[in-house]
């Protein structure tokens, strides 16, 4: 891997590093549950309503490969440059709790459809690369409810969940810091819903992260003991708790403590990690291959084809946007890491012949993700229109001003930017005959500025530019109308 | 119209399409003699009248129908359109139950029916109950079953075998003319043998597994017992075939040819000819009986007369098909059975107020002591620190044993013939206190598990009045031709005095007076109590 320059190191990391490996489960975008029919359109449903024989793990069931969801893995392997073997197969891993119908999982063990693989991804202090160890796939549990009933404490379960497609991606311990954390889990998130393979959306547990933390004094080969990390509901949470982590960990070894091996949580409200439980030692789950499934055989062509379907990647969607069209790394990236600026500006793009890349890029990162992410939120902007209102601002047949107030109006209604244009008059003054007016008018009703001007205050003809605007309603194109006050300014000296 | 019992289903097939027997009719006699007998048998752990009549109704309406239609129609028909069957009660049928012989699966209904169900509805045949079992297919005596053993038909104080024992048990009785049973490590051809009837272990993905409770998912097969090759050969074509509900059945095509075995005994015979047979010398092992070992050497001698050739082959690796058979199957089977927490349903016992404590109470009472035994075994078996010590070198025996098999269909040979057990029918509790000697009558058929291969137990006569089986032995997919070489083998002993007889003590079953097996395993409780306390079987 390659390491970002030193941060700054302030804290605990003056005098340890942090050595983190990060597990995300991804919810994966299939139709279908992983091993059975039932649909996976859980959000809201009644408890229990999207179930059937198979996740409910009823005697004599058996699993049923979703190939939608081992493609989306097998792209997932290609997006993080990983190898997926010539053939893999399941395994179970064994264990007890009320939400997993089985007494089983349904995962990969020995032979994960992706291995192998790395991800590069920018940070305050430079690009930093980390291994990715495998990503594989296996099926969510059910969920667990505890509620007072009946004055007793009872755990009522939904299997909803249960058999839901879930991909696994495990770094190795490659991570030093929180932000180094926060940002690979951010570009994952980005890989993902670029290849459509998940929404990941934290807040409804379609991405869940968590992070394996331990520290050792700088310089030093061997780990520290390793603390879980779990409940990082948000990136922000993420980066918070494994810097809390980082921290409390440092402390202990501090005061003469040892940090003890354990899963923790991170609560919201105290900005802090709590004991959930100890991980004395490893769980045997008893891992065997899944007798009720045939291995999956990856064949060259099959894997081929999968590959045809992965779409831009955004190291390389980056990388285009800088080199090709001239932008900024920022504007580049503030352009790739969100998918609606994205299909916007690329569908700009492919319609908004004659306008530069980089006037699209301005109005896709500037005005549309302000409208996009302001409380106006909700609406939604057509690349077809946007690259016509980019193309009338550029013509000087509206002007910059009102293009906002156009786009503003097109976001929220959909109307077609031309009929906006036309409806609120905003179609710019270009025509000096009709400017001569309107410029005679403000010469004779402000002999101040003129004056001004004339002995020498050049600032003057802003004023009177205003003036003009302010007369034709914002419609004038003010560089007309500065050069022809100009003239008129200096002829009549 | 003879007794109907007495018909095979191929027999009743033509009845029924002529009209000169209704579904119903048939239906009614079966369900009569099963009613009557099941006291002294056990055979049955359910025996659902109304549903099998009201099933037996719409067979009679579909036959009538294709009469109406024409004789193409008619011949469309399966042949067990309007026939009785049973199954063993591990095979889902919607809104039924489904025991596996377990007490942790009282009370328990399937939402849904097995695909060896829905074959059969499709076909049209009559479900007429769910019968007795080893819990969970664990045994080969049917002893096992938490609702109490079954007796075998020729021997009242004997086993009909396990764990398919009420299967074979019914069919040996008359009750239906075919059952279908479970095999795993012999559970279809082991009680076959003990019972006098014919009995198919398909090869591994013949018949899907779907909505079969599961003991060992790699090496459960589902499969047919009837009283002669023909009517195995229906049930096996009604319930073959890929299923995509089942990954691991293969898109191999059922032969319609399963169908056409020949009727006439001379032109069954004539396949004998030329066909190359192989005795497995590590398969007539010391301790068989010796009355065993004589009817399968007359039987393969009465081949050999009719125009087969046979000769000795080793299958080298078979003594260690046993110990790699233990580790795999409750291997397993301990992860299979990992369901049955009490949670969704079944037994529970919710009394702790904590689940791990209630999971372990449900399990405690919920499984008998076999069930518990295999569980332990395989989970120690899978542990860290174990598994490549004993389930990975178990996989690599089972290679072995299969590559065995291989050179055998390599070198030639059509089929390998085989005694089926070691033994005859043993009395009731015999061996159950001891676990190892009740595994080895599984010696000789949980190779062909382990292997995949299909193979199928056919009666050869008798020894001291009770049942011996001879095994077949196919190549993978072969079963069109093992079921000819069966019904060849039926032709040239057609004639054979002990082709005649009935079970000895059938007639018994019909006394009220007759103890039932559960009465005859509490006596013998109480005797080997009274001798020293061993009751308490661990």
């Amino acid at each position: 891997m390659t390491t970002a320059p030193a941060e700054a190191a302030k804290g605990a990391l003056a005098r340890y590093e942090a050595v983190i490996g990060i597990e995300i489960h991804c919810q994966l975008k299939t139709a279908s549950k992983m091993f059975c029919g039932c649909s996976t359109d859980i959000d809201g449903a009644a408890p229990n309503s999207h179930t059937c024989p198979v996740c409910l793990g009823l005697p004599g069931t058996l699993p049923t490969i979703n190939k939608s969801a081992v493609e989306w893995v097998i792209a997932a392997g290609f997006a993080i440059e990983a190898q997926t073997p010539p053939a893999t197969r399941w395994d179970r891993k064994n264990y007890f709790y009320p939400d997993i119908p089985k007494g089983y999982q349904i995962s990969q063990y020995q032979l994960p459809l992706a291995a192998n693989g790395r991800l590069t991804f920018d940070t305050s202090a430079g690009p930093v690369t980390v291994r990715i160890r495998r990503a594989h796939l296996e099926e969510d549990t059910g969920r667990l409810i505890h509620q007072e009933m009946a004055g007793r404490r009872a755990s009522l379960i939904d299997f909803n969940r249960s058999g839901m497609p879930l991909m696994e991606i495990v770094t190795e311990p490659d991570i030093r810091t929180a932000e180094q954390a926060r940002r690979y889990a951010e570009e994952l998130r980005l890989l993902m819903r670029t290849i459509g393979a998940s929404d990941a959306e934290m807040e409804n547990g379609q991405m869940r992260v968590e992070a394996n933390v331990s520290i050792r004094p700088i310089g030093r080969e061997a780990f520290g003991t390793r603390v879980e990390v779990k409940n990082m509901n948000s990136m922000k949470a993420v980066e918070r708790a494994i810097g809390f982590e980082i921290e409390r960990q440092a402390e202990l070894i501090d005061g003469g403590d040892k940090v003890r091996m354990e899963t923790r949580g991170w609560d919201e409200p105290s900005q802090s990690t709590y004991h959930m439980r100890p991980k004395e030692e490893e769980n045997d789950y008893r891992y065997f291959p899944e007798p009720d499934l045939p291995p999956l055989m990856t064949t060259p062509e099959w894997l081929a084809e999968i590959a045809t379907r992965i779409p831009e990647l955004p190291s390389v969607r980056r990388a285009r946007y800088t080199g090709e069209f001239g932008l900024s790394s920022y504007d580049a990236n503030v352009l790739v890491n969100d998918a609606s600026a994205t299909a916007l500006f690329e569908g700009a793009l492919a319609v908004g012949a004659g306008v530069s890349p980089k006037l699209l890029a301005n109005w896709v990162t500037g005005e549309y993700l302000r409208l996009a992410k302001g409380d106006a939120g909700g609406g939604s902007v057509d690349p077809v229109e946007l690259a016509a209102l980019a193309r009338l601002v550029a013509d000087g047949a509206i002007s910059g001003t009102n293009a906002k107030e156009v786009l503003a109006e097109h976001y929220a209604s959909a109307a077609p930017v031309a009929s906006i244009v036309e409806a609120r008059g905003f179609r710019q003054i270009s025509d000096s005959g009709a400017l001569g007016k309107a410029i005679n008018d403000a010469l004779a009703a402000n002999p101040a500025a003129v004056a001004d001007y004339r002995a020498g205050k050049a600032a003057a003809v802003g004023f009177l530019v205003g003036q003009v605007m302010k007369a034709t309603r914002g419609q004038a194109n003010a560089a007309m109308v500065q050069t022809a006050l100009r003239e008129r300014l200096e002829a009549a000296e | 119209m003879a007794d109907p019992t007495r018909l095979h289903a191929y027999e009743m097939a033509t009845l029924l399409r002529s009209g000169e027997a209704s579904s119903r009719q048939l239906t009614e006699a079966h369900l009569a003699v099963a009613e009557k007998q099941n006291r002294a048998l056990n055979a049955w752990l359910a025996i659902d009248r109304e549903a099998a009549l009201a099933q037996a109704d719409v067979a009679d309406m579909r036959i009538a129908e294709a009469r109406r239609s024409g004789a193409d129609a008619l011949a469309r028909l399966h042949p067990l359109c309007g026939v009785p069957v049973g199954l063993k009660d591990l095979v889902s049928v919607k809104g039924g139950q489904a025991t596996a012989g377990s007490k942790i699966l009282e009370g328990y209904r399937a939402p849904f029916d097995a695909t060896v169900t829905a074959r059969l509805r499709e076909a049209g045949a009559v479900i007429m109950g769910k019968t007795n079992m080893d819990e969970f297919a664990m045994g080969s005596s049917t002893e096992h079953s938490a609702y109490g053993p079954t007796a075998n038909p020729w021997n009242l104080g004997r086993v009909p075998g396990g764990s398919s024992g009420g299967s074979a048990a019914a069919v040996a009785a008359y009750h239906a003319p075919v059952c279908i049973g479970t095999d795993t490590g012999g559970s279809i051809r082991q009680p076959g043998s003990m019972c006098g009837v014919v009995g198919m272990k398909p090869t591994y993905g013949r018949v899907s597994r779907y909505g079969i409770v599961a003991f060992a998912s790699s090496l459960d097969q589902i499969g047919p017992f009837g009283r002669d090759a023909r009517d195995a050969a229906a049930l096996l074509h009604a319930v073959s075939g890929r299923d995509e509900r089942d990954a691991t059945s293969a898109p191999v095509p059922v032969p319609a040819e399963l169908l056409d075995l020949p009727s006439s005994d001379d032109e069954a015979a004539a396949y004998l000819k030329g066909l190359r047979i192989a005795l497995p010398k590590e398969y007539f092992v010391a301790g068989m009986d010796p009355g065993v070992a004589a009817r399968i050497h007359e039987a393969v001698a009465t081949m050999e007369q009719a125009g087969a050739i046979v000769e000795e082959v080793s299958l080298p690796h078979t003594e260690y098909g046993l110990a790699a058979y233990y580790i795999i199957a409750p291997a397993e089977a301990s992860s299979n059975l990992a369901r049955f927490d009490g949670v969704r349903f079944g037994l529970n016992d919710r009394t702790s107020g904590e689940f791990i404590a209630d999971y372990l109470r449900t399990r405690g009472a919920g499984f008998g002591p076999e069930v518990k035994r295999r569980v332990m075994l395989g989970t120690y078996a899978l542990s860290a620190g174990y598994y490549d010590a004993y389930y990975l070198k178990a996989q690599k025996v089972r290679t072995l044993i299969k590559s065995d098999f291989d050179a055998v269909w390599a070198a030639g040979f059509d089929a390998i013939c085989a005694p089926t057990s070691p033994v005859t029918a043993f009395p009731l509790g015999a061996k159950l206190q001891d676990p190892v000697a009740m595994y080895l009558v599984d010696a000789c058929t949980l190779p062909l598990n382990l292997a995949g291969l299909p193979g199928m137990s056919i009666p050869a006569g008798l020894a001291d009045g009770l049942p011996v089986g001879l095994q077949v032995i196919g190549a993978p997919w072969s079963e069109l031709s093992m079921l000819r070489l069966a019904r060849a083998y039926e032709g040239i002993t057609a004639r054979a005095p002990w082709r005649a007889l009935e079970p000895a003590e059938l007639e018994l079953t019909d006394d009220p007076t007759t103890p039932s097996p559960i009465e005859r395993m509490e006596r013998l409780t109480a005797t080997s109590a009274g001798a020293g306390d061993q009751s308490k079987r661990t």
